[in-house]
């Protein structure tokens, strides 16, 4: 395997790992809200915030590093993605902001605040679709370079079938991850009250889900055949894909093994995602960045690579460790034990 | 009056006030953790459950300034690519490690505090407890050295070969420990340290001159009080060390900071005044041979002047002002530091003295006023460089029309976090009183006493 490969393999791992915590969290954040107008709010917010408390603050890291990774490994993806990406960008930071300051606000400090619950509720809607603008300019047609200045083609970008299909396959896949981890969560939890609205939540997001992603595969197909037909290189990955999806749905319909369905429900978007990415490369954000021409120096590759293992070496351990105290804690996880200072 | 409306001078505007705003609650991200440490080892070696609620609602507390410290650092490492994307591509491939790291760091603590925070009651041992915070403490402080270190290279960078934007002979090391880290680095920390520690000071002070006189407060001014001396008077030996850098490596930024013109011999340190228009000093108070002293530990040391320099590789001159306010608060807080614990020891004053503690009062606003004047310098000191030798700012500035709409944006989001921030802590704070906390322990006292 090259630098580059292993490289490039090192952020999407991140990327697939920040699409999934930022799934549940912002999937999270929605039900919370949307149960408090429901009059569901006793059912569910407790099992929520007994996930979230612990590790809200873990997610917002793997999109930071994704991000220094990118330029690291990339520089030149650091010129183009920087000015083409000023608004989307900035609009995402604002809302990782709010939602992340009024999280640790309505949860810590002040409590049952409805507004700031809606502040927290509402952004982590809007967080991925600006986020996923990333991918969808990767597919090149958006931006133009004309006398060593980028711009992003905002006209092109807003009416493409593309862009919205790619919006749309990101909220409704965080609303479908959030809502089979949450299920699983309150049947671990023995929560059953709770379990039934998550497993309705679940099953309700399922459908939508698998249509925006066909929506997507056919938007591609017109954006850039090129891709496209890379991706059909590589269509087992995507029909596994399915298979999970197809296997998790049937298991939280005859409501058992929870455990089995959300990893299945991993399993299938890190098919397609890795799939989608595989499919890409050698570029990486068309026609400008390439996998191979836009590298950093060797040496700088080689200390990155180093400076990974050494974290990992780190992580692992420490995130064995949240795992065995809250997640998988079975008293912390049903409530009986006191939480907090 | 005309306000300047080209990309270049508002990203400038847009990163100044992204970072001043996010180094308050980086410096308490970096510096309570240590005096939460402290209290609570403080606790279990004493068996005084007063240090373990210090220790816990401190934390308590903390977690709010986190959630800022953490979205608006967030902001910034997009930012910097966004803003400033000609720098990123050079930065990416000299400088990536260290950014790199920093997010490990982070990432370290972010995991332990989480676990830290709802595990108080989890353990048999008080001590398990405990070695849960060390993580949190030096996670932060390794991503403040990490970070740090990326600053301190775009004031002397090096370990690398630029030729036409592209960058050749790559050393990640070299240019990670370049000149600027070892003296930029340790007065980070150990201002983060002495601010943190005053703040919390100043918090105890408060609630005495309250005539709140519970014991509690009391050690919590004792504990916080020792730290502040010993931080104060480390902050200020490093900053001794830093001048004599400067005068090494980046003699106009130490030049401008003290309007020093002519390269000479004996020259003199000057605190306050202004500049005529002849650039000649008015009503400065001039201390003979200091900035020669200062700069090369002899009053015979030949200080480079700015004359030296090209008019447009020179600094701003009102860095001078920064500069003396940096210095002047840090001398205040030293005598403060030195007066209370002198106090203490002595005890024919005492250490409760309404003056003296409206002074501690006074001083935990004013160590942040500090650093912000020291910031602000270092980074103003450096224009009219991004990379000092290599890079203009203004070549590394994005040529994007919408830094103007995304400043007015940012600035309103500041100001909300800000003001709901403090809002939340007050609400924290006084819906809790200590008082309540210590009844229900005293009420418990005997008992074994679990918080």
């Amino acid at each position: 395997m090259t630098y580059q490969l292993l490289g490039i393999t090192v952020l999407w791992i991140f990327l697939f790992g920040y699409m999934i915590v930022a799934s549940i969290d912002f999937g999270a954040g929605f039900f919370s809200y949307y149960s408090t107008l429901t009059g569901k709010k006793s059912l569910i917010h407790g099992v929520i915030e007994r996930y979230l408390s612990p590790v809200w603050e873990v997610t917002n890291v793997f999109l930071v590093f994704f991000m220094v990774g990118i330029v690291g490994f990339f520089p030149d993806s650091a010129y183009y993605l920087g000015t083409s990406l000023l608004l989307p960008g900035s609009f995402a930071i604002v809302l990782l902001a709010i939602r992340g300051s009024y999280y640790a606000f309505s949860n810590y400090g002040s409590k049952d605040n409805k507004f700031y619950l809606f502040l927290y509720g509402a952004s982590g809607l809007l967080i991925p679709a600006s986020l996923s603008t990333v991918l969808t300019i990767s597919e090149g047609g958006f931006i133009e370079v004309t006398g060593g200045k980028v711009k992003l083609l905002y006209g092109t970008l807003f009416t493409s079938p593309y862009s919205w299909a790619v919006v749309l396959l990101a909220l409704v896949s965080v609303l479908y991850i959030s809502a089979t981890f949450l299920t699983y969560y309150a049947a671990k939890a023995k929560d059953l009250s709770a379990l039934t609205v998550l497993r309705k939540y679940a099953l309700a997001w399922s459908m939508p889900t698998i249509f925006a992603s066909l929506l997507v595969f056919f938007a591609i197909q017109k954006h850039n055949p090129e891709h496209f037909q890379s991706m059909l290189d590589y269509s087992w990955m995507f029909v596994l894909s399915l298979l999970c999806f197809i296997g998790a749905f049937y298991l939280i319909w005859r409501e058992r093994s929870y455990g089995w369905a959300f990893l299945l429900v991993m399993i299938q978007f890190a098919l397609a995602f890795f799939g989608y990415g595989v499919s890409h490369l050698p570029s990486i954000i068309y026609p400008y960045i390439h996998l191979y021409d836009n590298f950093t120096n060797r040496t700088m590759a080689l200390y990155l690579i180093g400076a990974f293992l050494a974290g990992l070496l780190l992580l692992i351990p420490s995130i064995y460790l949240i795992m065995r105290l809250f997640l998988f804690n079975a008293s912390y996880v049903e409530g009986t034990k006191p939480k907090k200072g | 009056m005309h306000f300047p409306n080209d990309p270049e001078t508002l990203s400038r505007i847009l990163t100044g006030l992204t970072l001043g705003f996010h180094i308050i609650y980086a410096t308490v991200g970096v510096g309570v953790p240590l005096m939460i440490a402290l209290a609570e080892w403080m606790g279990i070696r004493r068996k005084d459950s007063h240090y373990i609620l210090l220790a816990r609602r401190w934390a308590r507390g903390f977690v709010i300034t986190v959630a800022v410290g953490v979205v608006t650092g967030t902001a910034i490492g997009f930012m910097l690519s966004l803003l400033w994307p000609s720098f990123m591509q050079i930065a990416g491939q000299a400088i990536a490690l260290p950014l790199f790291m920093e997010t490990f760091a982070f990432f370290f603590e972010a995991i332990f505090l989480g676990i830290y925070l709802y595990t108080w009651d989890r353990f048999k041992k008080q001590t398990t407890h405990f070695l849960l915070v060390i993580p949190v403490v030096i996670g932060s402080s390794a991503s403040a050295f990490f970070i740090t270190t990326v600053n301190a290279f775009m004031n002397t960078p090096q370990g690398f070969t630029l030729k036409d934007n592209r960058i050749t002979d790559i050393n990640p090391l070299k240019a990670m420990f370049n000149p600027a880290t070892p003296t930029e680095v340790s007065h980070v920390l150990t201002s983060s340290y002495m601010t943190s520690a005053y703040i919390l000071a100043a918090i105890a002070a408060f609630s005495l001159l309250r005539r709140k006189d519970h014991v509690y407060y009391k050690k919590a001014l004792k504990l916080t009080m020792v730290a502040a001396l010993v931080f104060s008077f480390a902050t200020a030996a490093v900053g001794d060390l830093s001048g004599k850098f400067l005068a090494k490596y980046q003699p106009e930024k130490l030049a401008a900071a003290e309007w020093h013109f002519e390269t000479k011999a004996y020259a003199p340190l000057v605190i306050g005044g202004f500049l005529d228009k002849n650039n000649e000093i008015r009503f400065g108070l001039k201390i003979p041979y200091a900035l020669s002293i200062l700069a090369h530990d002899k009053p015979s040391g030949v200080v480079k002047g700015l004359n030296d320099y090209p008019v447009d590789e020179r600094p701003p001159l009102f860095v001078h002002y920064l500069f003396d306010g940096m210095v002047s608060i840090g001398v205040f807080l030293i005598i403060i530091a030195v007066l209370y614990n002198l106090a203490f020891i002595w005890r024919k004053w005492s250490p409760y003295n309404r003056l003296l503690l409206r002074g501690i009062l006074w001083g935990g606003p004013l160590a942040m006023l500090a650093i912000e004047c020291g910031w602000i310098y270092a980074e103003i000191g450096r224009q009219p460089w991004i990379l000092r030798g290599y890079m203009k700012t203004s070549q590394g500035a994005t040529t994007s029309d919408h830094v103007g709409l995304i400043l007015i944006v940012f600035a309103s989001l500041y100001v909300v976090l800000g003001f709901t921030s403090v809002k939340i802590l007050r609400k924290l704070f006084r819906n809790h009183p200590a008082e309540e906390e210590l009844a229900h322990l005293e009420a418990n006292a005997g008992k074994e006493v679990r918080l």
